[in-house]
């Protein structure tokens, strides 16, 4: 790459005496010409050392060299994009870049030339007089983005960018970021998405405030090469397989992949000879790489599973909607959206932000009243068994929505008695769940400062206690390292094997992998349904892609479904 | 039962445990102890009074040292000129002055209407005032003393219930009502704007808990606050300030059981309304200032303009003054208690039914 424009050497930083700190030894360097890819779960210290290298914050020791100074002496030259807070929400887009040129000096005369431009390369010339607090998700980055570039940076700091973006902006926005590393700007991309780690030139990937690998993402798929194979042709479910499979000492990581599996063996020839299904090699990921430097993923069976109720299916779907549609006053936010979730499977709410379904979700688990149609969980209907339906799931937010003043043991007994269980079923609910989570040492832990895993476990646990017959989850493992989400999902499967019916809403496009049926919610409406694989199928024949992942499957679906949309706007007219 | 026991046990976890939560249950009421029972005193002592006695007669000397007398007057300067009388008043070396002009003894001896001047500082209206009242009752006195042969045409009042006009016997049972109605809304208003803010609001309307049992759950804890800050504040009356309680204690609880439904219906709403705690901090200061001011404490009801009077009918403050000074310093009787309690327990219904409205209505 080109010049060094930063420079980092065994910054340690520690907010607590006495406690892990956030960033241990850590160093790394950012050179013009390439995008430099800080990559790791939340937590992991990537905004710390964002700040750090904005000038927002000392390190507690460490050499720091920001364009050969000490950092916050040279601002002028940085460009930097807060993870929130970037945006003056009640300006408009004009507004807000005028006010980050008046911040950065850029003469009045400049200041037209310049706002054209960024407009135009961020597609937002369009909305100049929109309130930044109207713009959706992806369109509040690029503006973010166009904001930090008013006066051309050497070092343009990007913290998440990419977070809470919809597939589609994101690529966008990283094409945009592409862009500018042709004109010699060092680009540091910080990123929870082990995806966007692959197309980086280098990767620094942080974990619990340590660097466990720094290089070109090659190197560490490189480290795993030959071992990733996928795993087709079998009979029964892929989640009987995978538990199969990952009980063996020689498989280190496992996911489910539509109808087929993705593992990753401990030597090339591991797997030699076992009958029963199919396998093929296939390219390594990042992820893969990841997972092996924190030690592989967890083994296949769940005991939360096993010692889980069995689900007596009975004759009717465990989720139904029909005709669900939802308007707040002239803004339909969700329309005429119907399907059936069977016992024992995974189904998945999958769009963008703001497409509508959290709306159904939302519906659906009792929380919003539907403007029409209606819906039942377990047999209990929306509206006239609000109660009963409730009783009947298990709920868990993509964001942390415990109690976090109150202690494990307490919000453990909190949802144990909302859920009505006496006495001694609740003690004996949440002992099972201390021992299968392993929470027995922090029970007497405020909730809020268990660290992430924990609180992921936590959350599970709550929503369980009352061994419900359907769980609804919410984006539930966006964000979390690796190891914990296979975590969780390996609990989720054997769940589903014991005939537990999962909604899941999620963009996050692993998740979506898991599910055995998705729909693919798009401005407020259905626009295709199917399993993982038949939409891959279905995309592949529409936009002449080969074998495309799930993200491209989504974007082709969604570029179809706008197209369709402009084309009847412009017979309308 | 179970579902609305862990609930209220929950909600007193999170009263217990989150330390801005905390702090609202223990600092106002401290602070408004300390202000209203010490600082605030509605009394003057140690004060230095002038006196300028022109007629050196005997009814003057005999007033002058009654004043020198007095508890409230630390030092009386003796002043012998106009002049020496407005530099002492301008310097504030004294807060009132007494003129005796030469004529006063005679007309004392004489049985005619006798005048002394009072000067007071207008500077300092309100201490200045007390002073003056002082003044006159110890004028009054000495010269029904000093002259035997005109029954004194003096208004004579005697402060029943109150008999020495000891400001803590009004205040603190008026404090009661106070650090009730600020502890109560600030603890209500907190409640649901904190899942709100917290994120964990969608988690609980998720569990099978009804509306009721969360808005129960919700309302006990401060009700039980209320109670508690009340019954503290009734033992330190009479232990610490030496205020009698000469009421019935069921009529009091009675009454502020009342007053606490009214009071937590005006929190809750102002919860249901709020997103976040900071507006919900910011609402239940909106409601108190009202509710405290307009209760009669800061200033007489009667007083007020008449349209600010009428406000006050739906001030459930109002009604629970009345019961909680009547009870302490009146022994006021049952149907006097009535007459208070049913506005308190219409308000109460009112404010409760609104309240479980709007938490419905900004569910979704």
């Amino acid at each position: 790459m080109g010049t060094a424009v930063a420079r980092v050497r065994d910054l340690v930083k520690r907010f607590d005496e006495g406690q892990h700190p956030a960033l241990d030894m850590v160093s790394m360097t950012i050179e013009t010409g390439g995008v430099t890819g800080l990559v790791g779960p939340d937590g992991a210290g990537k905004t710390t050392l964002v700040r750090i290298l904005a000038g927002l914050m000392d390190p507690s020791s460490g050499i720091l060299e920001v364009m050969g100074k000490e950092p916050g002496k040279t601002l002028e030259a940085i460009g930097y994009m807060p993870q929130r807070f970037g945006l003056y929400e009640d300006l408009s887009v004009i507004q807000n870049l005028n006010l980050y040129a008046d911040m950065r000096a850029v003469a009045p005369e400049e200041r037209e030339a310049v706002f054209t431009q960024l407009l135009d390369f961020t597609d937002l010339d369009r909305f100049r007089q929109r309130l930044a607090g109207n713009l959706s998700g992806g369109m509040k980055q690029k503006l973010g983005l166009a904001c930090a570039l008013v006066k051309t940076p050497r070092l343009l700091l990007l913290d998440e960018p990419s977070v809470g973006v919809d597939p589609i902006s994101r690529r966008e926005l990283w094409a945009m970021v592409q862009e500018l590393t042709g004109e010699g700007i060092g680009v540091l991309w910080s990123t929870a998405y082990l995806d966007e780690a692959e197309k980086c030139d280098t990767v620094y990937l942080l974990n619990e405030g340590k660097l466990l690998f720094d290089g070109p993402p090659k190197a560490l798929t490189g480290a795993v090469e030959d071992r990733v194979v996928q795993v087709t042709d079998y009979d029964g479910t892929p989640r009987r397989l995978l538990t199969r499979l990952l009980d063996r000492e020689d498989v280190v990581d496992g996911t489910i992949q539509g109808s087929s599996l993705r593992l990753l063996l401990d030597q090339p020839d591991a797997l030699e000879g076992e009958t029963g299904f199919a396998k093929a090699k296939v390219a390594p990921r990042f992820e893969d790489g990841f997972i092996e430097r924190l030690g592989g993923g967890p083994k296949g069976t769940s005991p939360l599973a096993q010692a889980y109720r069995s689900i007596d299916a009975g004759n009717r779907p465990a989720i139904e909607a029909h005709g669900l549609t939802k308007r707040f006053g002239d803004f339909t936010a969700a329309s005429d959206i119907s399907f059936e979730v069977p016992y024992g499977s995974i189904f998945g709410l999958l769009g963008p932000n703001g497409a509508g379904k959290s709306t159904t979700f939302k519906m659906l688990c009792g929380l919003l009243t539907p403007t029409e149609g209606d819906g039942s969980v377990a047999g209990n209907n929306l509206l006239s068994a609000r109660g009963r339906a409730r009783a009947a799931l298990g709920y868990m937010a993509q964001k942390f929505s415990l109690y976090g003043d109150l202690s494990v043991a307490q919000n453990l007994n909190f949802f144990a008695g909302a859920y009505g269980l006496e006495k001694g079923r609740a003690r004996s609910a949440i002992e099972r769940v201390t021992e299968i989570f392993d929470l027995g040492d922090v029970m007497g832990t405020n909730a809020g400062g268990l660290p992430l895993g924990f609180k992921q476990r936590l959350a599970l646990a709550a929503a369980v206690l009352h061994e419900p017959p359907v769980l609804f989850l919410d984006e539930p493992t966006s964000g979390v390292d690796p190891v914990t989400r296979r975590e969780f999902w390996t609990h989720i499967n054997g769940l589903v094997e014991k005939g537990v019916a999962v909604l899941v809403t999620t963009h996050f496009m692993e998740e979506a992998e898991y599910c055995d049926t998705i729909t693919l919610i798009y401005r407020a409406k259905q626009i295709a349904n199917g399993t993982p694989d038949q939409l891959k199928a279905e995309a592949a024949q529409m936009a002449g892609l080969d074998r495309p992942t799930m993200e491209e499957t989504f974007i082709a679906m969604i570029e179809a479904s706008e197209a369709k949309l402009e084309a009847q706007a412009s017979r309308a007219a | 039962m179970g579902r609305l026991r862990a609930m209220t046990i929950k909600e007193f976890w999170a009263l217990m445990r989150d330390p801005k939560a905390r702090i609202t249950l223990v600092v106002p009421p401290l602070i408004q102890l300390i202000v209203f029972s010490f600082a605030a005193t509605l009394e003057v002592r140690n004060v230095e009074i002038g006196v300028l006695d022109r007629s050196r007669g005997v009814a003057s000397a005999e007033i002058v040292s009654q004043l020198a007398g007095s508890p409230n007057f630390k030092r009386i300067v003796r002043l012998s000129s106009e002049e020496e009388l407005q530099e002492a008043i301008d310097t504030q070396e004294v807060i009132a002055a007494l003129v005796f002009d030469e004529a006063f003894d005679r007309a004392v001896a004489s049985g005619q209407p006798a005048l002394v001047g009072v000067v007071l500082d207008g500077r300092r209206s309100n201490a200045a005032q007390i002073v003056g009242s002082y003044l006159s009752e110890i004028v009054a006195a000495a010269g029904a003393e000093v002259s035997q042969r005109q029954a004194e045409p003096t208004a004579i009042s005697i402060n029943w219930f109150n008999p020495n006009l000891e400001f803590l016997w009004f205040n603190l049972p008026s404090l009661i009502v106070i650090v009730v109605s600020i502890a109560g809304l600030s603890i209500t208003a907190q409640t649901v704007a904190r899942e709100r803010e917290l994120g964990t609001f969608d988690q609980l309307m998720v569990t099978p808990l009804t509306t009721w049992q969360i808005l129960l759950g919700k309302m006990i804890p401060p009700f039980i606050v209320g109670l508690f800050n009340a019954t503290v504040f009734l033992i330190a009356a009479p232990l610490v300030f030496n205020v009698p309680f000469t009421g019935s204690l069921v009529l009091f609880y009675l009454g502020l059981s009342a007053y606490l439904m009214a009071l937590i219906g005006v929190g809750m709403f102002v919860s249901s309304l709020s997103k976040t705690q900071q507006q919900a901090f910011l609402g239940s200061f909106v409601a108190t200032i009202p509710i405290v001011l307009l209760s009669g404490f800061a200033s007489p009801i009667e007083n007020m303009p008449d349209w600010l009077q009428i406000l006050t009918y739906i001030n459930p403050a109002r009604y629970f003054m009345d019961i909680s000074i009547g009870q302490f310093l009146k022994a006021q009787p049952v149907d006097v208690l009535l007459a208070n309690l049913w506005p308190l327990v219409v308000i109460a219904a009112v404010t409760l039914s609104l309240s479980g409205w709007l938490f419905r209505a900004r569910m979704e």
